[in-house]
């Protein structure tokens, strides 16, 4: 075991996979020679070759559009995006085309395709580098969507989504790149190298997709979340002292339903919990299966704390952002309901 | 001092409407055969004349001249002929088909056989297509079976796409023909991802995106430009000018370009301008893109200049935005008729035996159709499971999707 950064654990994956399997080729807006604004993958192109890895135009549906012909043709493409928010030109080409290709063709042609993006905000990247888009893919048939909080998951999953048989998006929760971030924005930021959270294994091993983690037990009630929320969600368990179960959703689609409705039916209460905006968030869909699936068992409303329905702004960044103390309110209130 | 006036919105317009006399004098025809042919290891810069002109090969007699003529012989000129009669006896009973409520929709080719049809002949199994709509002849012409068409066409319980597709949008890896979108451009560039794949894996594979006059205004044929422009992968990239998009003529896509094979310039690909309704010089210039792909030399943009004789598709009346007779007057005539002239000219031909295939090939047809429709049509006979609709949205159906076909019944 190593401590590794998400960025290293990220690049690792990448090199395993590209060891393994000479059909895995990387490519993405300065992921070449410079290794990606974020470092996820240096060195790449130095190991493995510009055919393998390699620069892009500025053309976010170029860059997904040639990896649909080349997952079809054969290889596993595994695309950068340089921020999710850079994702809309691409979005024709994952909606109409990656997701349905399989269906379309009934099997005849696939798109094994794997597209990362570095997500959500806390960097102070205002409305532009800070978005939270994954409720725009789980409500895609034919997408699946992964959002890890650790660098161990973050290695485990890459490496199932590239192994996986369809397109996979990857939203990497960008706060998370170089230490945990509980929202505390106050305080000194933390490294992953002194968190045991960041032991990484070498070599190949997979996170299966569609399997949460509970990553903290309880019986009070089940906070569900994902991304940098699972950092904030425990920071604010520990703080209130209530006896929280966390649940980590790793994979949103497919959505690890069975783990949810276990715990919210022992706990009775739940509060969902994201970054991205409010209305017609991931949360919604999670709120409405949770009811369907534990009505009998609720003794409160199931609460939902998101991003305000704005767009992300600059300054008022840690007004936006959902932190410790709003999950903390949110805890107290599902607690005396 | 030049005197200032405020801008106004330039909107532009066909010469003619319906009610108007048709006009195609804007449309400068070249002689057959005085176009150059150029080694296709020549370099961009020097072929740029290539962009402005008409490349054809059969002239007003039938006769095949000039430095594009020759790359067909002519067993395989015969079975072009027989490729475009095929697909023009399949439009007509489909579209008839479609009329009498057996499919909810087609899409013919009138007028444009030669293109999709003689362009299939430039490849080798292993190469793909990235087709629109208006490409069938690419299928008839790999020896793809017509009742699968058909099945397709009914989305009975023979289509091969389970019933998932509107009609016309086929899929055969096997024949070369990648599953069609229906989203207009999205695949032009997809094309472009094959050909960089067959690169990186060093494998003669070369993949021909096809498009539209009017799509080529969406982002993604520059994307695909841009992209075929950097890596230089083994693609052909086809521009189909048929001069309508729906009820909107060429002028509106191209703008104040030349020419939309004049695009690729500005890229540094290699274009020329094609004779559409001429099988010869369709098959010529396909060739010579093929070769530079098989070369490595890199893309190749092909414009092929024909007219969309039908309707854009069974949902519009044409009679609403252009002259009934406009057809009648496009000035590069029907390819059938002018491929079968070579025919005769070259005494390999005669009206006695194009009547005899006609028959043949309806006949053929007809077959065709009757065992597609004893499978069924959209609403009779066997048709695709519910189940199928839950089926290949991922490899391994996930719980949701389970539950939700469960609750289907299935």
């Amino acid at each position: 075991m190593a401590r590794m950064s998400m960025i290293e654990a990220i690049r690792n994956a990448h090199e395993v996979a590209m060891e393994a399997d000479e059909n895995v080729v990387v490519m993405g807006e300065d992921v070449g020679y410079f290794g990606g604004v974020f470092r996820c993958t240096a060195g790449l192109q130095k190991r493995f070759g510009v055919e393998r890895c390699f620069d892009t135009p500025i053309s976010e549906l170029g860059i997904v559009g040639t990896a649909i012909g080349m997952a079809a043709y054969g290889l596993k493409p595994v695309v950068e995006i340089q921020f999710a928010d850079y994702m809309y030109p691409a979005y024709d080409q994952l909606v109409s085309e990656a997701a349905r290709l399989r269906y379309r063709s009934a099997g005849e042609f696939t798109c094994p395709m794997v597209v990362r993006m570095p997500t959500g905000g806390g960097i102070f990247g205002a409305q532009t580098h800070s978005q939270s888009p994954e409720a725009l893919f789980t409500h895609v048939a034919g997408l699946k969507t992964v959002v890890p909080s650790t660098p161990a998951d973050a290695k485990g999953l890459l490496l199932a989504a590239i192994n996986d048989p369809d397109p996979v998006i990857v939203l990497e929760p960008k706060r998370l790149y170089n230490g945990p971030f509980d929202g505390h924005f106050d305080r000194p930021s933390r490294s992953w190298s002194k968190d045991e959270k960041g032991e990484v294994e070498p070599g190949h091993y997979e996170i299966p997709l569609g399997k949460a983690s509970t990553v903290r037990d309880g019986s009070a009630a089940t906070l569900v979340t994902y991304g940098t929320m699972v950092h904030v969600a425990l920071a604010a368990v520990e703080e209130s002292g209530a006896d929280i179960e966390v649940i980590d959703l790793r994979t949103l689609l497919p959505l690890d339903l069975d783990a949810v409705a276990a715990s919210v039916n022992r706990t009775g209460r739940c509060i969902v919990l994201h970054e991205a905006t409010l209305t017609s968030g991931y949360g919604a869909e999670l709120a409405a299966l949770i009811q369907s699936e534990c009505f009998y068992a609720l003794e409160a409303p199931i609460l939902r704390v998101a991003g305000w329905d704005t767009p992300y702004p600059h300054a008022q960044e840690w007004d936006y952002f959902p932190g410790p103390e709003r999950v903390k309110r949110a805890i107290a209130t599902v607690l005396e309901g | 001092m030049t005197e200032e006036r405020a801008p106004r919105l330039h909107v532009p317009e066909p010469a003619i409407r319906p009610g108007d006399q048709p006009d195609f004098s804007h449309v400068r025809v070249p002689r057959a055969g005085e176009v150059r042919r150029p080694e296709p290891d020549e370099s961009p810069e020097e072929l740029r004349d290539l962009a402005f002109t008409i490349i054809r090969v059969l002239n007003r007699d039938g006769e095949a001249v000039g430095p594009w003529a020759g790359s067909l012989d002519d067993d395989a000129i015969r079975d072009g002929l027989r490729h475009m009669m095929m697909l023009r006896a399949y439009d007509a009973r489909m579209l008839k088909a479609q009329r009498q409520g057996k499919s909810s929709f087609y899409m013919q080719h009138l007028g444009e056989e030669a293109i999709s049809c003689a362009f299939q002949k430039a490849l080798r199994p292993g190469d793909m297509n990235f087709p629109t709509y208006r490409q069938a002849g690419l299928l008839i012409a790999a020896g793809y079976p017509l009742t699968k068409m058909m099945c397709q066409v009914y989305s009975n319980d023979g289509d091969p796409v389970r019933g998932r597709q509107l009609p016309v949008f086929y899929s055969s890896r096997e024949h070369g023909f990648f599953s069609i979108s229906g989203n207009l451009a999205t695949q032009y560039v997809q094309a472009v991802g094959w050909a960089m794949a067959a690169a990186i894996k060093g494998e003669n594979s070369l993949a021909a995106g096809w498009i539209g006059d009017g799509s080529t205004a969406e982002s993604d044929f520059h994307g695909a430009l841009v992209f075929a422009s950097t890596y230089k992968p083994p693609v052909i990239l086809n521009i189909v000018n048929n001069q309508w998009a729906i009820s909107t003529f060429q002028g509106i896509a191209r703008g104040g370009a030349g020419t939309f094979a004049a695009r690729g310039h500005g890229f540094g690909i290699p274009a020329l301008r094609v004779d559409g309704n001429d099988y010869l010089a369709v098959h010529a210039a396909a060739a010579w893109a093929a070769e530079r792909a098989r070369r490595d030399l890199g893309p190749t943009m092909i414009e092929y200049v024909t007219y969309r004789a039908g309707g854009h598709s069974t949902s519009d009346d044409p009679a609403a935005y252009r002259p009934k007779e406009e057809g009648s007057a496009w000035p590069l005539g029907d390819p059938i008729l002018r491929l079968k002239a070579h025919l005769i000219q070259k005494g390999l031909w005669s009206e006695e035996r194009h009547a005899q295939a006609e028959a043949e090939i309806m006949d053929e047809v007809v077959a065709a159709q009757k065992e597609a429709e004893a499978i069924g049509t959209l609403h009779s006979g066997r048709r695709p499971s519910p189940r199928d609709m839950f089926e290949d949205v991922f490899a391994e159906m996930p719980p949701h999707l389970v539950r939700q076909r469960h609750e289907v019944g299935y």
